[in-house]
């Protein structure tokens, strides 16, 4: 149930963020989801794409500096409310969420959010438990 | 009015002969009580009965940084460590320290040339002295503290830091002379005039030094602060603060030549050029007892001039210094050298041992900034982790330097891999 996350180290300096995304449009990958973290000194610049394995190396093979990790998804009602319950199961275990961002699709229903937790198999059973819908790879990467 | 008249307005031979028979008996003393300076002069089959005078001081060898490291702590004193009163340090090429004894006569005579700086800026025994240099192992403070105390002025050992509390005491004490660094007087000058008090300022010198400044800094200090603004020099190998310092004619800075012989050499060759030249500044320590380096390599470029000065004063005068011959940065008063960063560098696993250091000067205090790649195995997808790699890396450079760093985290392979060591350094300060 785990999502693969790509993450580039971007410095805090002019075209870098277009140059990762050229690079990408550039091996055919497509973007899913993206978030940047900033920092006044750098950013990290976070990824969901059709294929990972192929964006890391393809990143990698560019001299950019890339890690890949584990992240939750998981598919909320689009409607007020609905990331409000979700986050209230974490909070109410114990869980706290390192980042979290959401998209929506023109196809699905609902809305989507990644989510980056301390421990990710504990907090699969607790929110399978609270009945959240999680998003498995596949899913998520043929959106 | 000038401090010691018989030995600041000798004539050039009474100074030579004077300067011959010290360093006659400084070798002497030195061969016979410092086996590293024996083992040099061995080496090249000099013996201190062949240096007659200071026309011989050419033959002897050079001593250099790397020397005091070598023999640390206690290697280059001359005397039993139950003859030092004092010792003092600073930081050294490579993380040790550079340390320098003194015995009570040379305490003394730091006092005694610090004074001359004093008068040579007009101070008496009237004057009250604000030092604001660093009290501790650095020499500023208590080198600039001794002068003060040996012109019989009332002496405020402030040191550093708290600057509102510097200007409550600078208008409540009444203040008349200020001793600190250059940044930290224009920085002083600013608190005072977010405070509006400049009329209740007596201040009416200022004797600066430990870090290089230029002429708009000098006019910035006077008109600001309202005092006529001063040029000292030293280090702490030779004493400290005093080695030389400006008088009012301000055209370069009078040498305690009767205590440290001069000279200017090729920092490359090693030899020694004529007055005049500019090269790097070569002090050999005739009079101290418990650390007389001879011919010590100050990697300072300068000038000397042995042309007649209006204050009376006949001792050879230095310009300020023009540069390094080496790449130390003066960063807050502090010495910085590269390769102290780099030591730093290599003990933290997640960084690669490439940077670049950026100084700049921003509200007349000296910021450093040390760019270096992060190591693509360690990069995290979570801010807190490399936050914590910078906070970490700038608390080692703080522990090991004594000075706060911003740290810049920068991609893999983008800091150009070069065998010059000047590449890495970036600075902005335009001081020379």
């Amino acid at each position: 149930m785990l999502i693969k996350q790509i993450s580039v180290f971007i410095e805090n300096r002019p075209g870098r963020l277009s140059d990762i995304i050229s690079a990408l449009a550039a091996g055919g990958i497509d973007i899913r989801a993206l978030s940047l973290a900033d920092t006044t000194n750098f950013g990290i610049l976070r990824l969901i794409v059709n294929d990972p394995a192929r964006a890391a190396e393809l990143l990698r093979s560019q001299r950019f500096t890339v890690s890949v990790s584990e992240v939750l998804a998981v598919e909320i009602p689009d409607e007020p409310g609905g990331l409000a319950s979700t986050l209230a199961i974490l909070n109410g275990a114990g869980i706290s969420v390192e980042y979290a961002y959401a998209f929506i699709t023109r196809k699905a229903k609902g809305a989507y959010v990644i989510l980056r937790v301390e421990n990710n198999n504990i907090a699969v059973d607790t929110l399978r438990a609270g009945g959240v819908k999680l998003v498995g790879a596949e899913e998520l990467y043929a959106l | 009015m000038i401090w010691n008249e018989k030995y600041e307005t000798m004539s050039r031979d009474e100074m030579t002969a004077l300067q011959s028979e010290r360093l006659r008996d400084c070798v002497k003393r030195v061969y016979e009580n410092v086996a590293p300076y024996r083992a040099k002069m061995d080496a090249i089959g000099l013996k201190p009965e062949d240096i007659h005078g200071v026309e011989d001081l050419h033959k002897l060898p050079f001593t250099t940084k790397d020397d005091l490291r070598d023999n640390y702590p206690y290697g280059l004193t001359a005397v039993p460590m139950s003859e030092v009163s004092e010792i003092h340090a600073s930081s050294g090429t490579t993380g040790k320290q550079t340390v320098v004894t003194y015995t009570e006569a040379d305490v003394k005579l730091w006092g005694e040339v610090t004074a001359r700086a004093l008068m040579m800026a007009g101070g008496s025994k009237n004057d009250i002295v604000h030092v604001s240099y660093g009290y501790g192992l650095f020499t500023g403070g208590l080198g600039a503290h001794y002068g003060g105390q040996t012109i019989g002025a009332a002496t405020i050992p402030v040191s550093t830091g708290n600057t509102k509390r510097q200007v409550q005491i600078m208008r409540d004490f009444g203040s008349t002379i200020l001793m600190c660094t250059p940044s930290y007087a224009l920085y002083l000058a600013e608190a005072i005039e977010e405070a509006g008090c400049i009329d209740d300022i007596h201040l009416r010198a200022g004797i600066f030094g430990a870090e290089p400044w230029t002429e708009n800094m000098r006019r910035e200090i006077e008109r600001r602060l309202r005092i006529k603004a001063y040029d000292i020099y030293g280090l702490s190998e030779i004493i400290g603060p005093g080695v030389a310092a400006e008088c009012e004619e301000q055209t370069g800075m009078h040498i305690a030549e009767d205590h440290f012989i001069p000279e200017i050499i090729n920092s490359d060759t090693g030899e020694v050029l004529p007055a005049g030249s500019r090269g790097e500044l070569v002090f050999t320590c005739v009079t101290k007892q418990a650390m007389p380096l001879i011919r010590y390599r100050t990697r300072d470029i300068s000038e000397l001039s042995y042309a007649p000065c209006s204050c009376g004063r006949t001792t050879v005068k230095m310009i300020k210094p023009q540069g390094r011959a080496d790449d130390m940065l003066i960063i807050r008063g502090v010495n910085v050298f590269p390769s102290q960063i780099e030591t730093v560098l290599m003990t933290i696993p997640e960084v690669a041992p490439y940077y670049v250091l950026v100084v700049d000067r921003i509200d007349n205090t000296d910021r450093f900034e040390v760019q270096v790649e992060i190591r693509p195995e360690y990069f995290s997808d979570e801010v807190r982790a490399l936050e914590e790699i910078r906070s970490r890396i700038a608390r080692e450079i703080l522990s090991a330097l004594g000075i706060s760093a911003g740290v810049r985290l920068v991609e893999p392979h983008t800091i150009q891999r070069s065998e010059g060591k000047a590449a890495r350094i970036i600075d902005k300060r335009k001081l020379y």
